[in-house]
């Protein structure tokens, strides 16, 4: 057996056995899961019912302008911008007589704000307003009819469909934009976590001043590389177990909860990046939205190859350089912070892309920071859902897997040389120009 | 066969020279002290002994074959000065782990464990940690890992720090007995009494160049400065009588236990001395020559150099 592989064992071993894995790999799921479930019925629970005051100098709008469970109108006379709270509206809307050309400017006067949602739903609602008024003043259409017509119209869907070439396959951009979100999140995540664990393990056996009895009976760098494939392992594990957990918990979920409460749950909310995406999800689920039909259409084997090839290289990318910062500093935590700091910028850098490419997959940030190795395991896992090889041409994408080959092979073997001489340094932190000539320098 | 030949062996740091064009021969079987002070190179050369550093310049030569470490390193045994231990592994899982990155296959590695363990008194500790354990305990272990694999050369820096004299007389029987049965020991240390009991030959380095090599007993002949010590009878104290001698032979440069310190003159033997006493009527008790300690010669030849390089500071800046 090699001696790399033994190192790899004990770091995969000595990890997995520790309590804190296991604490963290069982609990993390239910915490996550808890947290999506507190911020949906928060979502429910709290939506706030606003009653606006409204003062019409054209005398139609009491008729035509439509409330409904989050907004009502009050044309109660006698209200007016001093008095609109004593009559429990939380805001005043003034329209004015409304010109014959030009746009007319409506104002809402509030102490509390509506918010961005119900704002653009008042604009619509007023929009709507002014359009039935027109078509019923205008044309012959009774009330009734024009009423019929808007509910009866509703009646087309659009379904998207991938074309390539002689078939096309359906494909749905809900889903791409969930897959791509929590894929991008995850190698974040994951990235993050197992990096930072490598850069703790160098510490301590540099600390622990086990580091020089180790290079004594192996290589610096398979010692190095130890550590980075058996942490990698343990971060696998880790993941895998995440996924069969969730699994679990979403099946259990499904059956237990009632299917009328998951249809309900809203989906464009101002809601913050992971909650989104996982309501999206379950509401996707839920409405219409075939799972199963969907595993079929798409390409979900690639989707799960690339995944896993994006996160070992982009983990094997970052926590080479890591580890090199692990060998550079002493015991204390604050000098890893500093050096740190040239690494995490540009993950932290790559998910802030991710968050645009999910919503426009083909544009030219999208495509460069795919293919680019620093952000190209977190960019380009939120462009492969949205479809190969239309979105992501075959081109890109092997690009992109061999530059990150390539990267991981160079920063592995900067980390090496650093790591090589930084593991037997103690005293004075490194500056950025030694680690650098600790790299270049021939021997 | 010498077992180790290092030759013009030469390692530059970015300011300074931390070897210097440094030769020396180990027999097999011999306990080969490295003394020098602070920043005199010795880790640096060790170092390079043991595969760690590239050396810009000379060679290394392990059995008569040049030294490739990725070959000769499972025959060398190192223990570091800067030694340490996984602190959260167990102790025996510890043992065996670096036994089998040593090259030993699982059984022999077991067994070896197992055969020291019970040597040192060591079976109870198995399933510790080793954050549990005390320095001189620490420093056992770390041992046996050293030694575990039947290294054929052994390099111990500093292998007494922080043990008590029972454990150090455990660890240097054993030391003996590793030479005995044919292991080459270089042992580093700024310990001179132990290096005067323990070792056969030495090599003094400061400023990274060799400024002294030979056994001890050649060292002190060739540091010795011609004294004698010499008793007569009847004399608690010899210059209490009124008497003292006066030779050309030789000059009183002091008194000690009871005895006369002399110099032997140039020209002179020490039977010259001896002669003067017996025509002079006086029984003689004793008559031993004084030899220098390897701590006076220690201090005589790098007395006046900075003792402690900026070493650390000429590290950080590689």
């Amino acid at each position: 057996m090699s001696k790399m592989w033994l190192i790899t064992r004990r770091e995969y071993l000595t990890r997995v056995r520790n309590k804190t894995f296991l604490l963290s790999t069982f609990l993390l799921p239910v915490v996550f899961i808890l947290f999506i479930a507190g911020a949906v019925l928060i979502q429910l629970k709290t939506k706030t019912h606003n009653r606006i005051a409204v003062i019409d100098a054209n005398g139609f709008f009491s008729d035509y302008l439509k409330g409904d469970s989050a907004l009502t109108f009050d044309f109660s006379p006698g209200i007016d911008s001093l008095n609109y709270e004593q009559h429990g509206c939380s805001a005043v809307l003034i329209i004015p007589k409304l010109a014959n050309s030009g746009k007319t400017e409506c104002r809402l006067k509030y102490k509390k704000a509506l918010g961005l949602e119900q704002s653009s739903a008042l604009d619509d609602r007023i929009h709507d307003a002014v359009t039935d008024h027109m078509i019923y003043e205008q044309t012959t259409v009774s009330r009734a009819k024009l009423d019929s017509i808007r509910q009866e119209s509703d009646i087309t869907h659009v379904s998207s469909f991938e074309d390539s070439g002689p078939t096309a396959r359906a494909s749905s951009q809900t889903s791409a934009y969930i897959i791509g979100y929590v894929s991008g999140i995850l190698i974040y995540l994951l990235t993050f976590i197992y990096g930072a664990a490598v850069m703790r393990g160098v510490m301590e056996e540099k600390t622990n001043r086990i580091a020089e009895v180790m290079v004594s009976s192996v290589r610096p760098f398979e010692l190095m590389w130890g550590k980075i494939t058996g942490i990698g392992a343990v971060g696998l594990t880790q993941f895998l177990l995440w996924v069969v957990l969730l699994g679990a918990i979403g099946f259990i979920a499904q059956a237990v909860i009632p299917h009328d409460t998951l249809s309900n749950l809203p989906t464009n909310g101002p809601m913050s990046g992971g909650a989104a995406a996982a309501t999206a999800a379950i509401k996707a689920q839920s409405s219409g939205f075939n799972f199963s039909h969907f595993i079929i259409n798409t390409n979900m084997g690639l989707i799960v190859f690339c995944f896993l090839f994006y996160f070992i290289g982009g983990y094997l990318f970052y926590s080479a350089l890591f580890a090199a910062v692990g060998s550079a500093v002493n015991e204390d935590p604050q000098e890893a912070q500093s050096l740190m700091l040239p690494i995490t910028l540009p993950v932290v850098f790559s998910f802030v892309i991710m968050t645009v490419v999910v919503q426009d997959p083909s544009g030219p940030l999208a495509t460069w920071a795919s293919i680019i190795p620093f952000s190209s395991p977190i960019v380009m896992m939120a462009r492969i859902p949205a479809g190969v090889p239309g979105t992501v041409p075959y081109w890109q994408l092997g690009l992109s897997m061999a530059l990150l080959v390539l990267g991981f092979l160079g920063t592995t073997w900067l980390a090496g040389k650093i790591y090589r001489i930084g593991i037997l340094m103690y005293g004075k932190k490194p500056s950025w120009k030694i680690m650098w000539k600790w790299a270049f320098r021939s021997n | 066969m010498p077992i180790l030949e290092v030759t013009d062996l030469q390692k530059n740091f970015a300011t300074q020279i931390a070897v210097n064009k440094l030769s020396f021969q180990l027999d097999q079987g011999s306990i080969f002290g490295l003394l020098g002070p602070n920043g005199a190179g010795k880790t640096t050369l060790i170092r390079m002994i043991t595969g760690i550093f590239y050396p810009d310049e000379g060679s290394i030569r392990f059995q008569g074959q040049p030294f490739d470490p990725a070959r000769h390193i499972i025959q060398i045994g190192y223990m570091p000065e800067e030694r340490g231990l996984y602190k959260k592994m167990k102790i025996g899982e510890q043992a065996l782990y670096l036994a089998r990155l040593k090259g030993l296959s699982s059984q022999d590695a077991m067994r070896k464990v197992k055969e020291w363990f019970i040597k040192f008194e060591m079976q109870s500790w198995w399933n510790k940690k080793v954050e549990d354990l005390s320095k001189g305990m620490q420093q056992k272990l770390q041992f046996v890992i050293t030694v575990l694999h039947e290294p054929k050369l052994i390099i111990l820096d500093e292998p007494f720090s922080g043990l008590d004299p029972v454990n150090s007389n455990l660890i240097k029987d054993e030391i003996y007995k590793l030479a005995r049965n044919g292991s080459s020991i270089i042992f580093s240390t700024h310990r001179m009494e132990q290096v005067e009991e323990i070792c056969d030959h030495i090599i003094l380095m400061n400023k990274g160049e060799k400024i002294l090599d030979g056994s001890v007993p050649g060292v002190k002949q060739q540091f010795k400065e011609n004294l004698f010590a010499v008793g007569v009878e009847g004399a608690a104290n010899p210059g209490d009588n009124g008497w003292k001698p006066e030779s050309p032979a030789f000059e009183v440069v002091g008194e000690r236990d009871s005895q006369w310190i002399v110099k032997i003159s140039e020209g002179y033997r020490s039977n010259d001395v001896l002669r003067y006493f017996i025509d002079n009527g006086k029984g003689i008790t004793a008559f031993t020559e004084i030899l220098p300690s390897l701590n006076d010669i220690f201090i005589r030849l790098v007395e006046g150099t900075p003792l402690a390089r900026q070493f650390q500071a000429v590290k950080s800046s590689i």
